[in-house]
């Protein structure tokens, strides 16, 4: 129970990342498997090489930034298409962790890590460690709702939203992307750093399929939360995070074994991609419609008669989705 | 203010679906000029707006801007001297951010953009004084995403949000063209205060005969990518619809189907 909650707060960070690309900025960033490693590996190698372990997540922390930079600099400068671009980086990265690790694996027993003090005095697993964790990750948030709505964090915001417009604006959206692809995996990597020191070793294959689990934390809080503000949207994210642990934690308590974890993640994701479809839960589909970055229906009353909107919208490539219905 | 000098656009060039959009157009506005454009279907009024505002590379010729050449300067880079409004209504702004943020993000076209506060409270009064202007009550919805707005109040918002920085250039696509005649009006109506208002210097394309008539001190027709009438500011003062049908019964291969004449 509480390990679960403590889980699904450490990864929330990875979810925070992931709700900034696929969210805000409206890209499918797959570098996230590969950065989160990275992370994990960066700060296991260092620590075992004696470096303090918060300099050492600090550094993780920038291995991150320079994977994502990566996968910004494919996609815009190289026209590489995103999906492929964060595929291209995380292939490479793999090669990369194992230099970074120097072997597959690498334990963190006796070592001190950033749980070291928590963990001496028998606090992981109580409400403090759960406590601190959801300090922790609260300021992460709250400073990704700072950013958002700042001058450039709303440029941000609008790359995501409407190209176009924005760079008509000035923008140079190359910019605000690559910047929006570090500073996510920065998030992601950040977490792989704290999932290692917090399980006690690094692995070359800890980061395999967890853009699926930052995908389904960001869909589930999204369902619960909704998604109307960035402070909502976020906290949906943070807290997606801790339901799908709950459900993995069901999931393993219900009989099945970690090796059916992906399945389920896998399982869990198209389902709440699809039910929608079945006219329950409208609020997800935006994530499945993901080129659809003309709003969802206006509401009634504030707008033309929808012949007129038809109309005005005629010249949208991007129409709406059927599921908007 | 804005000298275009001989430029040149080939679409697919040496295919068989070369397409020449623009040829060897030269165009000069001075300050507070307002030029209406017109023309038929894909005589290249569009393609020259883009690739004023850096949309659209040019294959030759020279573009400036207060005497810079721009026509290498990337289409971000432009936009400090750029105020523009689109045909879609939703092309203009960012559905998913409210008022304020979009006048915010508006209010810092061509300038860096830093952690300051997006939306601080000397801007949204700034933004109440700008929107009251439109008298669409949209000064007390300040907090209402913009998608949620119709397609009028929208292109009114594009509007307001191309012209209140005082860009040195105002282009208008067809801007009205996706609104029924009442928010076509309304928007027509718009377009006059903000221009003469700011003493903007603007280039406007349209394909209503009247509208373009209307409005602007001087007109150009456009037709296979060159311009083949011109109206200065005098000849433009007694300019009727008709005077504008003959010139362009003139041109061999226009057909009066036209869309450009059906208005
Ligand atoms: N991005 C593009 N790629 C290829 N061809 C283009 C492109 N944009 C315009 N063209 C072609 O260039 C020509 C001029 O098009 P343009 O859009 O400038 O016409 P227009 O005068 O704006 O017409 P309309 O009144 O229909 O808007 C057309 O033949 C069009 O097919
Ligand atoms: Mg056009």
């Amino acid at each position: 129970m509480f390990g679960a909650l403590e889980l699904g707060l450490i990864y929330a960070v990875m979810a925070l990342g992931v709700y900034l690309t696929f969210k805000v900025l409206n890209f499918p960033d797959l570098t996230v498997d590969g950065s989160f490693t990275t992370g994990g590996a960066t700060a296991a190698s260092l620590i075992i090489a004696g470096v303090n372990p918060f300099l050492a997540t600090a550094a993780a922390i920038g291995a991150g930034l320079i994977a994502g930079y990566i996968t910004g600099l494919l996609h815009t400068k190289g026209g590489i298409d995103g999906l492929l671009a964060g595929i291209l980086t995380m292939i490479g990265l793999w090669s990369i962790n194992l230099r970074i690790m120097g072997k597959a694996n690498l334990p963190l027993l006796r070592e001190e890590t950033v749980f070291t003090p928590l963990r001496e005095n028998m606090m992981l697993g109580t409400w403090l460690s759960i406590g601190i964790l959801l300090a922790f990750t609260l300021v992460l948030k709250f400073a990704i709702d700072w950013f958002l709505t700042t001058d450039l964090g709303l440029s941000i915001q609008a790359t995501g939203n409407n190209q176009q417009m924005i760079r008509s604006l000035g923008v140079n959206t190359d910019n605000t992307t690559m910047l929006t692809l570090a500073l996510s995996n920065g998030f992601v990597a950040l977490c792989g750093a704290l999932v290692a020191q917090y399980q006690g070793f690094s692995d070359i294959s800890m980061g395999i399929g967890l853009i699926l689990v930052g995908l389904a934390s960001v869909i589930l809080g999204q369902a619960v939360f909704g998604s109307r503000t960035i402070i909502m949207a976020s906290l949906g994210a943070l807290l997606g995070s801790v339901i799908y642990r709950f459900i993995i934690f069901l999931a393993l308590r219900a009989g099945l074994d970690t090796n059916d974890m992906k399945l389920t993640t896998a399982l869990l994701v198209v389902v709440a991609l699809l039910l929608p479809r079945w006219g329950f839960l409208r609020r997800i589909p935006s994530l499945r419609n993901r080129g659809n970055r003309a709003p969802a229906r206006p509401l009634e009353g504030t707008v033309d008669t929808p012949d007129q909107m038809a109309g005005a919208a005629a010249g949208t490539p991007t129409s709406t989705g059927k599921t908007e219905g | 203010m804005l000298k275009i000098d001989s430029i040149s656009k080939t679409f697919f060039p040496g295919t068989v679906n070369e397409r020449k959009a623009l040829q060897d157009v030269s165009l000069e506005l001075d300050e507070s000029d307002f030029v209406t454009v017109i023309g038929s279907n894909g005589a290249g009024k569009s393609t020259l707006l883009n690739t004023v505002s850096g949309r659209l590379p040019i294959d030759s010729g020279s573009i400036r801007i207060d005497g810079a050449e721009v026509s290498r300067m990337p289409e971000h880079k432009r936009a400090r001297y750029l105020g523009r409004v689109f045909q879609d209504p939703m092309a203009g702004t960012a559905p998913d951010l409210t008022i304020e943020q979009n006048l915010s993000l508006a209010l810092r076209r061509g300038k860096p953009r830093g952690l300051g506060r997006g939306t601080t409270k000397a801007r949204r009064e700034h933004f109440k004084d700008e929107l009251a202007t439109l008298e669409l009550g949209l000064e007390n919805r300040l907090k209402t995403k913009v998608g949620l707005l119709s397609g009028g109040q929208r292109q009114a918002l594009s509007l307001l949000m191309a012209g209140f920085t005082q860009p040195r250039i105002l282009l208008l696509d067809e801007h009205t063209a996706a609104l029924d005649p009442q928010r076509a009006a309304l928007v027509t109506t718009l377009t006059e205060k903000i221009v003469s208002s700011g003493g903007l210097t603007t280039l406007m394309v349209t394909h209503n005969m009247e509208q373009a008539i209307a409005l602007g001190n001087r007109l150009i027709m456009m037709h296979e990518g060159r311009i083949i009438y011109q109206a200065s500011a005098e000849e433009k003062k007694n300019l009727t619809v008709e005077t504008l049908l003959g010139e362009f019964s003139k041109l061999k291969g226009a057909s009066l189907g036209d869309r450009a004449l059906l208005n």
